[in-house]
C-alpha cells in the first residue's frame, strides 16, 4: 500500500520537478495539476522534463486556480480521480503545492499513515469555532455568491456582498451537509476521496460550491464529514498565516527550525532557498523515525511576528511604528517615578533616593538651562544630549526615548514649574508614571533666595499659575498615571510615612524600613514669608496652610538628626 | 555616458545612486549590493575629477551618466534619477543610495534582498523605510584613513541608539526623523536645521511615482506610510551611513565652497565649524555596531510581521 501525491502547480515549475523527484524516489506516484495561466511552452517543457519517470508520474486536465475560486477545487478533483484510477495501490492520496517541502523520507510518511490505514487527516471545524477567518466573511462565505474575483474587482467584490446583505439575499445550503471549513492540505484515504468524488449527489454540491469562497477551504472539508469513518481534524502539512490571512513564508535560515518540527510537509518554501531544498530532498535525508509532528516551537515563533506586527513593543517610537494618540499600547515601556517639591524641600534628596531604591535619579531633565542627569553628565542612555533645545524640540519623545533607552532600570527625575512643562499631560496620561507632588515646595526655593522681594513676588505668582496648571492635568478624568499629591504642610507633618511609602513602590522589596533620612531644609520663617507674599497681594495657597509662628512644639526641629534611630 | 540598461532582466533590483568624488568608495560600494543580489546599477557622476567615472565605465552591470549641472537646481539630484527612474525603474524594485549608505534590513545575514522584495510584493507593500543611521569612529574623524575596498564599518563603527525626535509631515504623510551624532554635536542650539534621518529608499517603481526631496518622501503620499499608526510594527531597515571618515573633512570644505546643498549649505558650514572645535562624535554612551538583530533590538528598525 502506498501513498499517492495530488500536486498543484503553478510557479516555480523547476522547484516542482525536484519534489516531484524526491515522492517518486520515496515510491510514492504523483499527479500534477498545472495552473492554465501556465504558458503552454513553459508546460511542455516541464512535461518534458519528467518523462523519464512517466510511470509513477501523471499530468491531470488544467484548470484556471485563481485564489479563492472553484478552479483550484476543480483542478483538485480532476488530479485526485487520475490518481484513483491509475494508481490501484494507493490507499491515502496527499494533497500538496508546488512549493510545499517534504521535510521527513517518503518511507517515514508511508510508515505513519500505513499504521492509520482508516484516518483522514483534514482540517474541519464548523465556522463558528474557526477565529481564523479574514476579511470578516465566514458563515457569509456560505450564504452569499461571489461571482466577482477578490484579486482583480474588489470594488464589484465588495459592493455586491453588501448589496446582498442589504436585501437579505440567502442562498440555500443542500440539505445534508454543515459546512466545515480547514487547511486547503488534506491527506484523505481512498475510501472517503472515492465518496466523495462518485457521490450521487456530487453535481448538486458542486454546482453549490462553485459560488461559495474560497472553496478550496471547505468544499473537501464539508463533505468529508458525510463519509469518513475517523476524522483526524489536522492538516499534516505544516502552514502558517499572518495576520493577513497569507501564508508564512521559510527561507534557509529556517533549517534547523524545520527539521525539529518533524513534521512531514512545510509550506511555504521560498523557491530560492537553496539550503533548504538541499537539505530536504537529499536522497540520504533521515528523519527522527516514528516522531510525531510538533510544530509547538515555529507556532510561537510565527505568534511572535504577528503579535510584532500588530501590537508593536510598547513605549517605542521609530521609523516603522509610530502610533496615533491613545493607541500607542502603553506611552512608555517602563515605570518611572516623577518628584515635584522633593529636591526644594530636602538638602541632597537625590543621592539619598539613589541610595534608598536602588534607582537612577536625574535632577530637573526640564530645566531650562541644561538637562541635568544623574551625576550631571553631558550625554545619557542612547547618547541622548544635554542640550535643553534638542529636548525642547520634542520633549515627550525626549521621555520615551529616555525610558525606552534604559529598559531594565528604574529612572527618576525631579520636576517642578521652573521646568518646561511639555510633558505636563503625557505623564499625566501615562499608566507607567508614578509622579508624587509636594505642591508649594518650589516656594522654599525663593524663600532661601536673596533676591528682590518684589522679584520674589512676581516669580511666586507665575510658579504657583505653572503649578496649578499642571495640577489640573494630574486631576483631570484623562489622567492613568499613579498620582500622590501633598500639600508642603500636609507633607511635613509626616515627611517619614509618605517617603516610606514611596520608596517600597520604586524598589518594590515593601516593608524595608528606612534607615536614614534625608533632611529638610530649615523651614523658620517661612510661614513668615508666605505672609509676606500674602501681604503683598499675592496668595500663595498651593502649599497649604502655615502659621505665621508656629508653636514651637510643632515647628520642624531647625537641626533635623540626618539619621533615625529605630 | 555608458548606457547598458539593454541589458536590465525584467526582474533585476536596480541600484539607483549619484554621486561626487566617491572614487575610493565605489568598489566597497559595488561589491555590497552585489552580494545582496542587485542586478544593476544606475549611477549618475556629478563632475568627478577623481577617477570614479572612468572606474565605473569598466563594470559590467553599471550604467553611468556624467552631468555638469548644478546639484541644487537639479533639487539635489532627485530631478535626475526620478527622470532615470521613470525610464529604466518601472515595475523594477528600486533601490536609491549614496555611495556612503549601506542597506540593512531584516535576515540581511541570511536572506538576499530577493527574498525581502519577494515578501514584500506578496504582502502587496510597495515601499520600504530605512532610516539613516549616521555612523562614526571613536576618536578624531580624520585619525584612521579609509582604504579603497575596506568596509567603512571597521573604522565607523559607532551609533547613537536612542536620541531621535519624530515628528508627523502632515502635507506628505511622512515621518520626520531628526537626532544622532549630528544634531548632538553640531546643531545642539538649533535642532531643526539638524538634517532628515526618514528616508524610503526601496520601492517598486511605477511611472507614476516620484521622490520630492531626496528620498525622504515620495508621491503619491500613500507610499509614505511605512509606519504602522495603530500600535504595530511594519517591518524597516537601516541604512548605516558612513559619511563621517577621514574623507569627510575634506568633503566638507569642498562642498562648502561650492554651495550647492540644501538650505545653503547650512549643514556643511556647521560641520566645518563643528570639526575644528570637536572633531569627536564618539561619547561614552556611544553603541557599537554588532548586526541587524542588534538594531532590531535597540528598536532602530523591526522585522514587522517578517519571521
Amino acid at each position: 500500500m502506498s501513498v499517492g501525491v495530488v500536486m498543484l502547480v503553478h510557479t516555480a515549475l523547476h522547484r516542482a520537478e525536484q519534489v516531484i523527484r524526491f515522492w517518486v524516489a520515496g515510491g510514492c506516484p504523483v499527479v500534477v495539476h498545472v495552473d492554465k495561466t501556465v504558458p503552454r511552452k513553459t508546460y511542455d517543457a516541464f512535461v518534458g522534463n519528467l518523462s523519464d519517470l512517466s510511470d509513477q508520474v501523471k499530468f491531470s486536465a488544467r484548470h484556471r486556480c485563481e485564489w479563492g475560486t472553484w478552479g483550484i477545487v476543480a483542478g483538485t478533483q480532476a488530479a485526485s480521480e487520475l490518481m484513483l484510477s491509475t494508481f490501484p495501490d494507493v490507499r491515502h492520496v496527499y494533497l500538496a503545492s508546488g512549493s510545499c517541502m517534504p521535510l521527513r523520507p517518503a518511507k517515514e510518511l508511508r510508515r505513519y499513515l500505513d499504521a492509520r490505514p482508516g484516518t483522514d487527516f483534514i482540517e474541519s471545524a464548523t465556522t463558528a469555532d474557526v477565529p481564523w477567518t479574514v476579511g470578516g466573511l465566514s458563515e457569509e462565505r456560505f450564504t452569499l455568491r461571489f461571482p466577482f474575483s477578490w484579486k482583480r474587482h474588489r470594488k464589484l467584490f465588495d459592493r455586491y456582498v453588501n448589496f446582498q446583505r442589504r436585501f437579505k439575499l440567502r442562498r440555500r445550503i443542500p440539505d445534508g451537509i454543515v459546512p466545515h471549513m480547514g487547511s486547503q492540505w488534506w491527506c484523505l484515504t481512498r475510501r472517503t476521496l472515492s465518496a466523495i468524488l462518485q457521490d450521487p449527489d456530487r453535481e448538486t454540491y458542486d454546482r453549490y460550491f462553485r459560488k461559495v469562497w474560497i472553496p478550496d477551504e471547505s468544499y473537501f472539508q464539508t463533505l468529508t464529514r458525510l463519509y469518513s469513518q475517523h476524522v483526524e481534524s489536522r492538516s499534516l502539512t505544516l502552514s502558517k498565516f499572518d495576520f493577513q490571512g497569507k501564508p508564512h513564508i521559510f527561507y534557509d535560515d529556517h533549517l534547523q527550525l524545520l527539521r525539529r518540527s518533524d513534521c512531514f510537509v512545510a509550506r511555504k518554501i521560498w523557491p530560492h532557498a537553496d539550503r533548504l531544498f538541499e537539505a530536504f530532498l537529499a536522497p540520504d535525508a533521515r528523519g527522527a523515525a516514528g516522531a510525531e509532528p510538533n510544530p509547538g516551537k515555529i507556532d510561537r515563533i510565527f505568534a511572535k511576528a504577528v503579535d510584532r506586527r500588530t501590537r508593536g513593543r510598547p513605549g517605542l517610537y521609530m521609523q516603522s511604528r509610530f502610533p496615533n494618540e491613545n493607541w500607542e499600547n502603553g506611552v512608555t515601556s517602563a515605570p518611572y517615578s516623577v518628584f515635584q517639591g522633593f529636591a526644594e524641600l530636602f538638602e541632597n534628596f537625590e543621592p539619598w533616593l539613589a541610595r534608598a531604591t536602588g534607582a537612577r535619579v536625574h535632577g530637573h531633565l526640564y530645566a531650562p538651562d541644561r538637562v541635568h542627569f544623574e551625576g550631571e553628565q553631558e550625554t545619557f542612555a542612547g547618547a541622548l544630549s544635554d542640550s535643553p533645545a534638542l529636548r525642547d524640540k520634542n520633549g515627550r519623545m525626549f521621555l520615551t526615548n529616555l525610558i525606552w533607552n534604559t529598559r531594565g532600570e528604574r529612572q527618576c527625575f525631579q520636576f517642578g514649574p521652573s521646568d518646561t512643562q511639555d510633558i505636563s499631560w503625557d505623564i499625566a496620561k501615562d499608566p507607567s508614571a508614578h509622579i508624587v507632588v509636594i505642591s508649594g515646595a518650589w516656594a522654599v526655593s525663593l524663600f532661601q533666595s536673596n533676591a528682590n522681594f518684589a522679584d520674589l513676588r512676581t516669580e511666586a505668582a507665575r510658579l504657583q499659575r505653572i503649578e496649578a496648571e499642571h495640577l489640573r492635568a494630574l486631576r483631570s478624568p484623562y489622567a492613568k498615571a499613579h498620582i500622590r499629591i501633598w500639600t508642603m504642610a500636609e507633607f511635613i507633618e509626616n515627611p517619614m510615612e509618605a517617603l516610606q511609602s514611596i520608596v517600597d513602590l520604586i524598589s518594590n522589596k515593601g516593608m524595608r524600613r528606612l534607615t536614614e533620612a534625608p533632611r529638610m531644609v530649615d523651614l523658620n520663617g517661612f510661614g513668615q514669608f508666605l505672609q509676606n507674599l500674602k501681604n503683598q497681594g499675592m496668595h500663595p495657597y498651593l502649599m497649604g496652610d502655615f502659621p505665621v509662628d508656629p508653636p514651637a512644639e510643632n515647628a520642624t526641629p531647625p537641626k533635623r538628626k540626618p539619621y533615625l534611630v529605630k | 555616458m555608458n548606457d547598458r540598461t539593454r541589458e536590465i532582466r525584467p526582474d533585476d533590483i536596480i541600484v539607483f545612486s549619484t554621486f561626487r568624488n566617491e572614487n575610493v568608495r565605489l568598489p566597497y560600494f559595488l561589491d555590497y549590493y552585489r552580494k545582496m543580489g542587485v542586478g544593476h546599477f544606475i549611477m549618475v557622476d556629478n563632475d568627478s575629477d577623481d577617477g570614479g567615472r572612468e572606474y565605473l565605465a569598466g563594470q559590467g552591470d553599471v550604467s553611468l551618466w556624467t552631468t555638469t549641472g548644478s546639484y541644487k537646481r537639479a533639487r539635489f539630484g532627485v530631478d535626475w534619477l526620478n527622470w532615470l527612474q521613470w525610464q529604466h525603474g518601472h515595475k523594477h524594485w528600486c533601490l536609491v543610495v549614496d555611495p556612503d549608505e549601506l542597506l540593512v534590513y531584516p535576515f540581511c545575514d541570511t536572506r538576499p534582498l530577493r527574498a525581502l522584495t519577494d515578501w514584500l510584493d506578496a504582502s502587496s507593500i510597495k515601499s520600504f523605510g530605512a532610516m539613516l543611521l549616521d555612523m562614526y569612529p571613536k576618536g578624531r574623524i580624520d585619525e584612521a584613513p579609509y582604504e579603497r575596498g575596506q568596509d567603512p564599518i571597521d573604522l565607523a563603527c559607532w551609533f547613537d541608539a536612542g536620541n531621535y525626535a519624530i515628528s508627523k509631515n502632515t502635507k506628505f504623510g511622512n515621518l520626520w526623523i531628526q537626532g544622532g551624532p549630528r544634531a548632538r554635536k553640531f546643531f545642539p542650539t538649533e535642532p531643526d536645521r539638524a538634517p532628515a534621518l526618514n528616508k524610503i529608499p526601496l520601492v517598486k517603481w511605477d511611472r507614476q511615482y516620484a521622490y520630492v526631496s531626496s528620498t525622504h518622501m515620495l508621491l503619491p503620499r500613500g507610499l509614505n506610510l511605512v509606519y504602522d499608526e495603530w500600535g504595530g510594527e511594519k517591518a524597516s531597515g537601516v541604512l548605516l551611513h558612513t559619511k563621517f571618515l577621514d574623507t569627510f573633512t575634506v568633503k566638507a570644505r569642498e562642498e562648502l565652497e561650492r554651495k550647492q546643498h540644501y538650505a545653503n549649505s547650512h549643514e556643511y558650514r556647521a560641520y566645518a565649524a563643528g570639526l575644528v572645535e570637536n572633531p569627536d562624535l564618539w561619547c561614552k554612551w556611544s553603541e557599537k555596531y554588532i548586526n541587524w538583530r542588534q538594531l532590531e533590538i535597540l528598536g532602530l528598525m523591526s522585522k514587522g510581521n517578517w519571521a
